[in-house]
């Protein structure tokens, strides 16, 4: 085991991140409560200076510490995406957490710990890092869950999210010690070199990838793995779910198609058929459920979860051609509904009934009248969400349903199609009681919007990615092509 | 004389499977973390006997990692256990209603 220090500059960026949230959890306690803004902008630098170094290695492919770690074109565009995701969620949780008046600094190391686990997801070529990134990534999720320690909502949503992240963990590894049984290495390229030459006959084999599919299938949120999400997605601080459903969904999704492309690519018509079935459950359960719920955060939930469905069908399509386009559009979907998704939790996390958090469709009564521009925020995120067209949610389902007629799975296409047009009624639904109901005048306090300068950044960059690349998505086409030219 | 590998194989898939069954049935939130740790050691075996079936040491390196990351696991979880302790008096899961399980 021999490493230089050339193989510690190109893993700058996920040391800085880390040093960045130990000097967080150090200062948080010696800080007065008033000093701790100061954190943010360390952290935010610190997000900045990385976004930088990891631009730099765009077109870069190396394998370092021994073929543990590659750095490459996949792995920077899901280093980037997550890098802008979380910059965004400090910001939105600089506003929410003072509406909250939890004055809690180690929160933001959390983050950027969480941070350093999705990025060695994405760019781990072991499965002995992805384990390890997953989990870093995982137990720091737990905490941040919980993160309000007297409300009794979130510590149960924390406990569900741990007794079910642990229990799925330890599928996912039951499965890596059985791949590693069937094939003797827990590289990659090692594994891929084996199948190649050994063919599927292993019944071994067999097994460790249903173990991984499940595995991953409970990180994805994916039916039927999928009944923590919504709870989840309620009980945490709106700021913690928005992370949730965008970075830690990206990060799975990077780590996942590297397994089952770049470890297990040779049985590939294999575990397409499995993710088909996966897909089409989760495509008639998430939509379905979505139709009832009376939460906007439960409601969002099962919104995420259709959407992993329709990511699946790109994720599909790449397991029965050869061609590339299907994973390009799994990366652009993911990409692009990090925009919609994030912007519309933002909104969530700002509504606020007297000084609690309004969470309920019915609290999004009248908003138009009282506060327009937000509610048109919230309408443009909502249309996006349902794949309306010029957004970028049309953009993401367009890619991907291609790259399903490409691989001869149109029907699959057409399924999703009919789901999507269900789902624009309870998207439509938000829509239509922020313009069209009169706002009842009663005792309770009215909904209002919490709005502060570091939300309206928030909601700026959001907009500004469901519209411009609704009109424009080539740069992002482009660059996600590029980066899946680099899995083999 | 040797042990067979499927002798190692049958014991895991046996701790592996009472883990499961343990984390499905069990109403307190200890226990699952127990049951849990069943599954993680299960796994354990299952990377030794390979690593001396292969003679790769890649494998015994693994379970470093595995025990190390289960150590930090259960410090969390239990954590977490406390806090919800102080808030409602009890570990049962069936009492945690307040969102829909």
């Amino acid at each position: 085991m021999t490493f230089s220090a050339g193989d510690l500059f190109l893993v700058l960026p996920e040391l800085l991140i880390i040093t960045a949230a130990c000097v967080v959890f150090v200062l948080d306690p010696v800080l007065r409560t008033s000093d701790k803004d100061s954190l943010v902008w360390l952290s935010l630098g610190t997000l900045a200076v990385c976004m930088g170094l990891t631009a730099s290695q765009m077109g870069t492919q190396t394998s370092i510490f021994s073929g543990l770690v590659v750095i490459d074109s996949y792995g920077v565009f899901w280093k980037l995406l997550l890098y802008f995701v979380t910059g965004l969620t400090i910001l939105l949780s600089y506003s929410y957490l003072r509406e909250e008046r939890l004055y809690f600094g180690e929160y933001y190391g959390f983050i950027l710990l969480s941070l350093t686990g999705m990025m060695v997801m994405v760019s781990a070529a072991d499965l002995l890092t992805i384990y390890l990134g997953t989990e870093l990534m995982s137990l720091s999720l737990y905490v941040m869950a919980g993160l309000k320690r007297k409300e009794p909502r979130s510590l149960e949503a924390s406990a569900k999210y741990f007794v079910l992240g642990a229990f799925s963990s330890g599928i996912l590894l039951y499965g890596i010690s059985l791949l590693y049984g069937a094939t003797g290495s827990t590289r990659l390229p090692a594994i891929a070199s084996v199948i190649a030459t050994h063919g599927f006959s292993d019944p071994l084999l067999l097994f460790s990838t249903i173990l991984l599919a499940v595995g991953f299938g409970f990180k994805l949120a994916v039916v039927p793995f999928h009944m923590w999400t919504p709870d989840v997605y309620q009980g945490a601080p709106t700021s913690v779910t928005a992370f949730m459903a965008v970075a830690s969904k990206a990060a799975s999704f990077g780590a996942f198609l590297r397994v089952f492309v770049e470890g297990l690519g040779g049985v590939r018509t294999d575990w397409s058929a499995i993710f088909l079935l996966l897909c089409l459950a989760t495509l008639v359960v998430g939509n379905i459920v979505a139709l009832v719920q009376t939460n906007i955060k439960r409601m969002l939930a099962y919104s995420s979860i259709a959407h992993a469905g329709y990511a699946l069908i790109g994720v599909v399509a790449a397991g029965r051609s050869e061609h590339s386009s299907g994973l390009s559009s799994v990366l652009l979907y993911i990409a692009l509904y990090t925009f919609m998704t994030f912007g519309a939790f933002a909104i969530v996390a700002m509504l606020r009934k007297g000084t609690l958090e309004g969470e309920e469709i019915e609290d999004f009564t009248g908003l138009a009248k009282r506060h327009p521009l937000p509610a048109l925020l919230m309408m443009i995120f909502m249309v996006s969400l349902a794949g309306i067209p010029p957004t970028a949610g049309f953009i993401g389902k367009l890619y991907v349903f291609r790259s399903a007629v490409e691989a001869g799975i149109a029907w699959l296409a057409a399924i999703a199609l009919i789901f999507a047009a269900i789902s624009a009624y309870y998207y439509l639904r938000v829509v239509m009681v922020m313009y069209m109901r009169e706002p009842v005048d009663g005792t309770d306090p009215v909904p209002r919007l919490a709005m502060s300068p570091a939300l309206s950044i928030v909601l700026a960059c959001a907009v500004a990615g469901v519209v411009i690349f609704g009109i424009y998505p080539n740069p992002l086409v482009n660059l996600a092509l590029q980066a899946v030219l680099t899995l083999k | 004389m040797t042990i067979p590998i499927s002798y190692y194989l049958i014991l895991s898939g046996v701790v592996f499977l009472t883990g499961i069954v343990g984390v499905l049935i069990r109403r307190n939130i200890i226990a699952i973390l127990l049951s849990v740790e069943l599954m993680l050691n299960a796994t354990n075996i299952n990377f030794v006997a390979f690593s001396d079936y292969f003679r790769d040491l890649g494998g015994q390196v693994f379970v470093f990692f595995a025990l190390t990351v289960a150590a930090a696991e259960v410090a969390v979880g239990l954590a977490i256990i406390i806090a919800l302790h102080r808030s409602r008096s009890s570990i049962n899961i069936e009492e945690f209603n307040l969102l829909k399980w």
